[in-house]
């Protein structure tokens, strides 16, 4: 059997068997019961003492959400402050200047709001020590962030009727203590042995055999690229994130990182069964999400591995698929494997180009950030699965004439008004911003030309970057058709607010819906409850989701990845 | 106010856990167990450090096996692919210009043969790698430039041929500077 697809099944099988143990462990972590990692506890009282948090505090929702988006804002200024004055910190030997404000903007709000979009290159924008004090740190804590509203949405759903959700910063403090840092360090300790950088020396200075002089970038890479997969963060060290040779060296490090994508966001589906004691509800989840994921694993691997049609027209041996924009040691399986994992979790990394993807290959990619639910962000993707579970309840109840219960809790007029809204929200963001971007590109060339052209393809695949762009930091996924000319003030400021839109009112709203939930009085089940872990409900969850995510975007991909799919 | 102390002070307290505890326990391993002992890995010929194993580098002569295009032109230090979308013209263009000089430097060749990796830029612009595929093709024109049999340049070839991980997941490859140090070594044109 062909070995690229041997590597990409083993990858699938990998992700999925570990998830599960992974799911258990999360559950009990969060649920504060007895586990190995148990020796972390003088760690984290210190961390408790010296921040002057009482763990055991219980928070209602208000409060809850009220201490995620102040430590947020502070993590903004912290990150604005050092950007900007990066190039007179230490740490510093390639002399790396400071960053331009609109950049800094750009580049701290996408890495406080877990997308990770870059419009900068690591090796000539950051210094060694952003990269650790600014970006990794953030790649830490804003995916602990997304799990902790995670763990407090489990214990609003988990209990008959409360009040109170748990404590932000506890679940803050356990989410890294317990879960990121344990298995970064293990993923990190792998990718050194495979030849990842991890020094603190400047750009190494060669003369290569033909007797020209190279500078190889280096640095504490190994520190970085473990928590950019498993946060679902993805903004590489490297400009080129993981297709660099020094980032991704070996085929068993692409693995490792591949894996590291998926693990956290199956293994929290699993979580939430276990945490609210409703086994078959999480797997029902778990089953929806990895038929979706599969669906496109099965459209995009194939497609790179056949390669381009046009090139095939040329009459050359094209023998081993897309290989535009990807790596020999990688291959296009797995890179066709890599380009749904990283989309449809809100990771964003890349192990190859994808402005060089085929047609089908970009559409599938966009649509699954413009879906934003399989699996998704650590934590933020099944809260997104959450909505239109809400909706999915509410519907089904009015089609079957039952009153929309979900966990023994009645869905009423508020719950179902703020999950529209959420779910609205994306769509609308997305086309928005792309009609505007259009529009411009149209009608005020000038300024667009002024502002460096933005494009770098163009007909319609020109309008799939533009498109990509918004989908990509409106699902806080941070990847990129990134032959966009996008460090620019239009680039820069519109897609940071999008950034923030779409990154807090969904939190905001996901966590309200949970805390308003959990207040209501508790409805035994009843032969009339609707039952919400059955395949049928997974189904109509599954078709919800389309309808209302998917064929919103119908229209802008017809003039985009469709229309040049066609034209091949 | 009160959570905006304990935000300042939480945020202290993750910097030196991870900015500074993690980090370090990363570099200390990497002091063992790196291959290029927290460094990028080195090729060395004759005692002289000739290139990073594992970043790849401009190879133009006809005495060397060539990699493969590269959108950053070898520049380790600035990454970047291409970002060619697969139906643009001028693109196709650019790869159908690279077909011919391949054409022309490998006059014994055919466009049948001509392997698509050698024509299209790599995602990092600093693909260590090639195909044996690639490798092979070229063999005629290096064995000509150096005087030496292709025999002998086949046998070097297939030693280099690394292959899929644990021989069972992912691509055959060759890394082209070990493969043009290996080369020099069994017949040297510099010092």
């Amino acid at each position: 059997m062909n070995t690229e697809i041997l590597g990409v099944v083993a990858q699938i099988v990998l992700m999925i068997v570990l998830s599960y143990p992974f799911g258990k462990y999360m559950a009990r972590v969060y649920k504060g019961e007895k586990v190995w990692s148990d020796f972390m506890q003088p760690v984290e009282n210190l961390i408790f003492r010296f921040s002057g948090i009482h763990p055991q505090e219980e928070m209602n929702w208000k409060q809850f959400l009220k201490a995620l988006l102040v430590v947020n804002l502070f993590w903004f200024i912290w990150g604005m402050i050092l950007l900007v004055i990066q190039g007179s910190l230490p740490l510093n030997p390639d002399g790396n200047g400071g960053q331009t404000v609109h950049q800094a903007f750009n580049t701290c709000i996408s890495f406080m709001v877990n997308c990770n979009e870059q419009h900068y290159s690591g090796e000539s924008n950051l210094t060694y020590f952003t990269q650790l004090f600014v970006i990794m740190l953030f790649q830490f804590i804003t995916a602990a962030t997304g799990m902790a509203a995670m763990a407090g949405i489990m214990k609003a759903l988990g209990e008959k009727t409360t009040k109170t959700i748990g404590n932000f910063w506890n679940y803050l403090v356990l989410s890294c203590t317990r879960i990121l840092l344990p298995l970064s360090l293990v993923v990190g300790f792998i990718l050194i042995t495979q030849g990842t950088p991890m020094g603190f020396d400047g750009k190494m200075e060669i003369t290569t055999l033909e007797g020209v002089t190279q500078h190889v970038s280096q640095g504490p890479a190994a520190a970085i690229i473990p928590i950019k997969q498993l946060g679902t963060n993805g903004g590489g060290y490297y400009g080129v994130n993981s297709s660099h040779p020094l980032e991704n060296p070996t085929y068993l490090s692409n693995m490792v990182e591949c894996c590291s994508i998926l693990i956290l966001p199956m293994a929290m589906v699993f979580a939430f069964g276990f945490y609210v004691k409703r086994r078959k509800l999480g797997y029902s989840i778990y089953c929806v999400m990895l038929a979706a994921f599969l669906i496109g694993v099965c459209v995009n691997v194939p497609a790179e591995m056949k390669g381009n049609p046009r090139m095939d027209a040329m009459g050359i041996a094209q023998d081993n698929g897309a290989m535009e924009g990807k790596e020999v040691r990688l291959g296009a399986g797995a890179t066709g494997l890599w380009i749904v994992a990283t989309t449809v979790t809100s990771n964003g990394s890349v192990n190859g180009m994808h402005d060089s993807t085929m047609p089908v290959s970009g559409m599938i990619e966009m649509l699954n950030m413009q879906i934003n639910t399989w699996f998704g962000g650590v934590g933020v993707g099944w809260m997104n699965y959450f909505t239109f579970i809400i909706i999915a309840v509410f519907i089904s109840g009015l089609m079957v004439g039952r009153t929309p219960e979900f966990l023994c809790h009645k869905v009423e007029a508020r719950e179902m008004k703020v999950a529209s809204m959420v779910a609205l929200l994306h769509p609308f963001v997305i086309l928005v911003g792309t009609a505007l971007a259009a529009y411009l590109y149209v009608h005020a060339p000038e300024w667009v030309e002024s502002e460096g052209g933005w494009l770098n393809n163009p007909g319609f695949h020109g309008l799939s970057e533009m498109l990509y762009e918004f989908t990509s930091v409106a699902a806080n996924n941070g990847s990129g058709f990134e032959g966009l000319g996008d460090n620019t003030w239009f680039w820069n400021i519109s897609c940071g607010i999008v950034l923030i839109l779409s990154r807090f009112i969904p939190i905001v709203g996901q966590v309200a819906i949970a805390g308003l939930l959990a207040q209501k009085t508790y409805i035994p089940e009843s032969a009339g409850t609707l039952k919400t872990d059955t395949v049928t409900f997974g189904v109509m969850t599954f078709a919800v989701i389309f309808i209302v995510a998917a064929l919103s975007f119908f229209p802008a991909h017809a003039l985009s990845t469709i229309a040049e799919h066609f034209s091949l | 106010m009160k959570n905006f102390i304990k935000s300042i002070r939480i945020t202290i307290a993750f910097c030196i856990l991870f900015s500074v505890c993690y980090v370090l326990i990363l570099w200390a391993f990497g002091q063992f167990f790196g291959p290029g002992k927290g460094n990028a890995e080195t090729v060395t010929l004759n005692g002289k450090v000739v290139g990073a194993a594992n970043v790849g580098q401009a190879f133009t002569k006809d005495i060397y096996f060539w990699g493969r295009p590269s959108a950053a032109d070898y520049k380790a230090d600035s990454s970047a692919g291409s970002n060619k979308g697969p139906t643009n013209e001028a693109y196709l263009a650019e790869v159908e210009a690279r077909v011919d000089s391949f054409l022309v430097h490998h006059p014994y060749l055919e466009r049948k043969d001509v392997p698509a990796e050698m024509v299209t830029a790599s995602g990092s612009g600093l693909d260590p790698h090639i195909t044996p595929a690639c490798a092979y093709v070229q063999i005629k024109r290096v064995a000509e430039a150096r005087g030496m049999s292709e025999e002998a340049v086949k046998a070097l070839v297939d030693k280099m041929v690394e292959k899929p991980f644990l021989g069972l997941f992912g691509t055959e490859k060759i890394n082209v500077l070990k493969l043009n140090v290996a080369l020099e070594e069994a017949n040297p044109t510099v010092k």
